[in-house]
Parts: C-alpha cells; sequence; structure tokens
C-alpha cells in the first residue's frame, strides 16, 4: 500500500523520505571548465579595463558606436571601422533590486540588495552601454535615467575584467 | 525528376589545435563572410539561418542565442541543431525542399581548445547511474568496440593503424590541417596505450574551427554560383544509447542513414557510383566500420583495401583526403562540416595537391563521437 502512494500521486513525496532512502537517487557534480578566447574585440576591451578606460567600436556604415565592441556590425554585416573612447558615465536604462543571490539563495538579514543595472554609456549610442551594478544608493532613492559614474578597482588591483569597475554611483548633473 | 539542393557557396577557417587570437564569434564572421561572398549573398537574402551547438561544448546554456551576431542573423529565422554540422545540414535541405525558403545559411563551429576539461565532459555524455559510477575512461567506449570489431575478423590492428598513416600523410597536403604528419604502422602500433586496442595516435586529436555553407534551391542556384555542388541525398539515424545492449560491431545507424541518403539520391550501388568519400575517422577503426555500413566496402574489406592502397589519394575509392578527424582534428560538431566541405572542394576541382582524379559522387558521413550512436550521410554531386 505504500507504494500506491508514490505511483498514483504525484504529490506526495515528503523531505524525509528522500532522507531515509525510500526514494532512491545519485546525485553527481560534473566537473567541467572552459576558458574563453576573448579575440580582438572583447580582449581590447577587457585591457582598456584595466587601464581604467572604456572602450567601444564604431561603425562608419550605421555610424553607431559600440558596446561592448565588436569586430563587426551585426547589423550592417560589415567590418567595424574605428576604436573609440568613451566616457565612465553615463544614465541609468534599466534596474533592479534584487534580494536573492545568483543562485536564488535569499540574502543575508541586514545585507543590501544587489542592485543591477543597465547603463547607458556617454559617447557610446543611445541603447548601448554596461551591464553592470549600482552602489553608493540607496533602492527606493534609483531612478530610470538618473547620471552614474564609474568606481574603479584601484589600479593595482585591476585585473583586465568586468570586474575592474566595482560599481556606478549616482552623480549630479 | 529528384529532388536536389545546391551549395552555393562554402566559408571556412584553418583548422587548428588553438585560436587564441579570436573568440568564437569572430572565427565564425570569418567563415561567414567567405561564404556569403562566394554565393553572392548578404543575410537580408538568406531565408533561414541553422546553426549547430551544443551547451556543454560552448560551456553556456541555452548556447544557441548566442549565435546570431556573427552570422548576420539578428532578427531572422534560426534555428538551432545540437547535433553535428551534417545534422543541420539535413535541416537545411529539408527547408529548401519545402519550397518556402530559396537560401538557407547552415553553420557549425569548434572551440575545443577552450574545453579544458574534455574527457569529463566526454565522460558526462555517459548514464549517470549505470556507467558513470564505474570510474572509466569515456574512451573504453571505443576500446569495446575495436576490440569487438577486431575479434570478428573485421580488420587487423595493423589495418587500423595504416588508416592512421593514410590520413595524416593526406593532412599533410591539405593547408587547412592541423595535424598532418610521416609517420608509419609501427609508430601508431607503439605509441601510448589509452584504452586497448586504442592507442593515443589512434584517437583524432582535437581541433578549433569554423565552417558556414550557403544553400540554395535548385531554382535560384543559376543567379548565385556558376559552380555548385548538389546534395542530392541525405540521411540520418540514431541507434539505441543503452551500453549494456549496442551492437559492439557495426555501426547500424551509419548504415540506415547512408540507405536513406542513397535512397534519395537514387544511389543503387554505392561501392561503383561513389568515387570518394569523406568519412568519420575519430578512432582508426571508425573509418573500418563506417565504410563498410556506407557499403562502399564489403564486411572485413575496408582493412585489406587500406592496407593495398585502394583507398589512397590515386587508390580507386579515396577516402579523407583532406586528411580525415585524424589529420585535420576532431572538431566536435564542427566534424562533418569538415568533410562536406572537403568534398565541395574535390568536386568543384579545387582540392589542390590532394585533388582526387574524377571526382563526380562523393560521400560524407558525419558521427556524433563517443559515447553516441548519432549518425548523418550526405550524397554530393559535381554539376
Ligand atoms: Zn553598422
Amino acid at each position: 500500500m505504500e507504494l500506491e502512494r508514490f505511483e498514483l500521486g504525484a504529490t506526495h513525496y515528503k523531505e524525509s523520505d528522500l532522507k531515509e532512502g525510500k526514494l532512491l537517487s545519485l546525485p553527481w557534480t560534473p566537473n567541467l571548465k572552459y576558458a574563453w578566447d576573448n579575440g580582438v574585440a572583447i580582449g581590447r576591451y577587457l585591457a582598456e579595463l584595466k587601464e581604467g578606460r572604456i572602450i567601444a567600436r564604431k561603425c562608419n556604415k550605421c555610424r553607431r558606436i559600440m558596446l561592448p565592441p565588436r569586430m563587426f556590425c551585426e547589423m550592417c554585416w560589415r567590418p567595424t571601422d574605428e576604436w573609440v573612447y568613451v566616457k565612465d558615465t553615463g544614465r541609468v536604462n534599466t534596474y533592479s533590486v534584487c534580494y536573492v543571490n545568483w543562485d536564488a539563495s535569499r540574502i543575508k538579514k541586514g545585507e543590501k540588495p544587489h542592485l543591477p543595472a543597465v547603463i547607458e554609456i556617454d559617447g557610446a549610442s543611445p541603447g548601448m552601454g554596461i551591464l553592470h551594478l549600482l552602489g553608493e544608493v540607496e533602492p527606493e532613492d534609483i531612478k530610470i535615467g538618473m547620471w552614474v559614474r564609474a568606481v574603479w578597482k584601484k589600479p593595482e588591483e585591476r585585473e583586465g575584467a568586468i570586474t575592474d569597475i566595482l560599481y556606478f554611483k549616482p552623480v549630479r548633473r | 525528376m529528384r529532388e536536389k539542393v545546391a551549395i552555393a557557396g562554402v566559408g571556412y577557417t584553418a583548422f587548428t589545435s588553438v585560436s587564441p587570437g579570436v573568440s568564437y564569434r569572430e572565427l565564425t564572421y570569418e567563415a561567414a563572410v567567405k561564404a556569403y561572398e562566394e554565393a553572392g549573398v548578404e543575410p537580408k537574402d538568406v531565408d533561414s539561418f541553422v546553426c549547430t551547438s551544443e551547451d556543454f561544448l560552448e560551456g553556456y546554456s541555452i548556447s544557441d542565442e548566442y549565435c546570431n551576431d556573427q552570422l548576420g542573423a539578428v532578427l531572422k529565422p534560426v534555428q538551432t541543431i545540437p547535433g553535428d554540422f551534417m545534422h543541420s545540414l539535413a535541416v537545411g535541405v529539408m527547408h529548401i525542399l519545402t519550397g518556402k525558403f530559396d537560401i538557407v545559411v547552415v553553420q557549425a563551429l569548434s572551440k575545443a581548445s577552450n574545453m579544458k576539461t574534455i574527457p569529463e565532459m566526454i565522460n558526462f555524455a555517459l548514464d549517470p547511474v549505470l556507467n558513470r559510477p564505474l570510474d572509466v575512461t569515456p574512451y573504453a567506449v571505443a576500446g569495446l568496440e575495436m576490440n569487438r570489431f577486431l575479434e570478428e575478423g573485421r580488420a587487423t590492428r595493423e589495418q587500423c593503424a595504416a588508416v592512421v598513416v593514410k590520413n595524416k600523410a593526406n593532412a599533410l597536403l591539405n593547408p587547412l590541417a592541423g595535424y598532418g604528419a610521416s609517420i608509419t604502422v609501427d609508430h601508431v602500433l607503439e605509441s601510448e596505450p589509452v584504452a586497448e586496442p586504442v592507442r593515443l595516435l589512434d584517437i583524432a586529436p582535437y581541433a578549433d574551427g569554423a565552417v558556414v555553407m550557403v544553400l540554395c534551391s535548385e531554382r535560384v542556384a543559376p543567379s548565385l554560383t556558376d559552380r555548385p555542388v548538389w546534395i542530392t541525398g541525405i540521411g540520418w539515424s540514431t541507434d539505441s544509447p543503452t551500453l549494456e545492449s549496442r551492437d559492439w560491431v557495426d555501426a547500424v545507424s551509419v548504415r540506415l542513414a547512408g540507405d536513406m541518403a542513397y535512397r534519395m539520391a537514387g544511389v543503387k550501388c554505392p561501392a561503383k557510383e561513389v568515387d570518394l568519400a569523406e568519412v568519420n575517422d575519430e578512432i582508426s577503426f571508425k573509418e573500418l566500420q563506417h565504410l563498410e555500413a556506407l557499403r562502399l566496402f564489403d564486411e572485413g574489406a575496408a582493412g585489406k583495401a587500406t592496407e593495398d592502397g585502394k583507398t589512397s589519394l590515386e587508390g580507386t575509392l579515396p577516402v579523407n583526403p583532406s586528411g580525415g578527424g585524424l589529420g585535420v582534428g576532431h572538431l566536435f560538431e564542427c566534424s562533418g562540416a569538415q568533410k562536406v566541405l572537403e568534398l565541395v572542394l574535390q568536386l568543384r576541382g579545387e582540392a589542390g595537391a590532394r585533388q582526387v582524379a574524377g571526382a563526380g559522387v562523393g560521400v560524407a558521413q558525419a558521427w556524433r563521437g563517443i559515447p553516441t550512436t548519432s549518425a548523418a550521410v550526405a550524397v554530393l554531386c559535381a554539376d
């Protein structure tokens, strides 16, 4: 009769059934590692971040100044033409206030929520920029369209990664 | 009249052990630009894109979402096949044969050098409950199969080694190939044992590369190319995955995929009608097993034919003139693309120092690799 409970119902399992070994399963943790070649465009982008600069790539046909940079324009289908430095300031295109961590675990009590935001960077084409984090701001004070500036890691701590920028903080304009 | 689809343009990178200078996007872009240039098309002219991508090979989940930009396929009809390029090719052919699509782009890519745990990744493809806990190398699957193949008298160990010698020699004539070498049967037999009887030199080493092809309908072919190569037949098949009860001697799915392709192409006697073949040789003996499954040689005859030089560049049926996986490299989901590419070059008479004389009908065959049983076969014809 005990088996019937498992066979007929879809929701009759209890956590204790698993713990007591009434239901057999086999756990497995894969060991998979990758190291992606950044290539020309993203390689240069990261190298510039290490120097505390943000670089974009311009397509002379559609005239977009693209962030992240790319060696070909996906809309015009042609190689891009020039490297263009852009500012480390911009405006919040959109943001979210996250009370769970990346793995869906809840943030600890008293811990500040994560504040991911898409920043349209000054000097890049409208709608293009950086997905990063906001800092030095309370969630309730964030407004779409607000001006922000990058807060960088110390030069000696930068490693050529998107995290060489710690976060973007509000600035007055 | 039989249905057929044209290959109007091919684009490709070299096949190399590493490609650190370019991202996977930039690698693919190079191949796409060349293919479109050859066919005289732009992405706006393309009716459908078919990409090939497997999450664990790319290191992304939902990796198909990352295929578009580098093909000019943004905001266009796109779909992605988790299989070999030749499975994608089959989809592209079907799109065109519906009559609703005239121009279809098919793509595949290998960034094998970016996978740092390939044995673990292949191991991860084994059954987690019954096979993985035994902690044996996934190459054991090849060893088990090769051993039974040899036991059945289908080939000798030396004949399998002769496949490696031939293919690595062919690769020396292929400027795209990364693993050409001038070696002897003894080199293979004395190389490090991996999963006996499989030794190190029996295994195709990994390589990076990208291939893009422009397919088109018979109707528009004349406006795209004056040197079309025709896909006249295509087929695919997959056996049961169960290692405990699979056929350890014959590549049954290759036989069925081949028969499907031959039926469509109207090929009645493959051994007589086919001029050259590019078949999967990820492990040396697989070339022999696959040739027999494709009815290009009788059971047990492919090994002897290899020893006798019949499958060499000057032989009666040249096999893997490109160098195959053993000479070009194992390109994972791009493996079949390299095979079709070689046939296109051969059938157009553009294969340079490794050109096969009188190449008119070619067969390309893909296998999805250890531990799979997935196969795809295409019959290609010169104009
Ligand atoms: Zn553009």
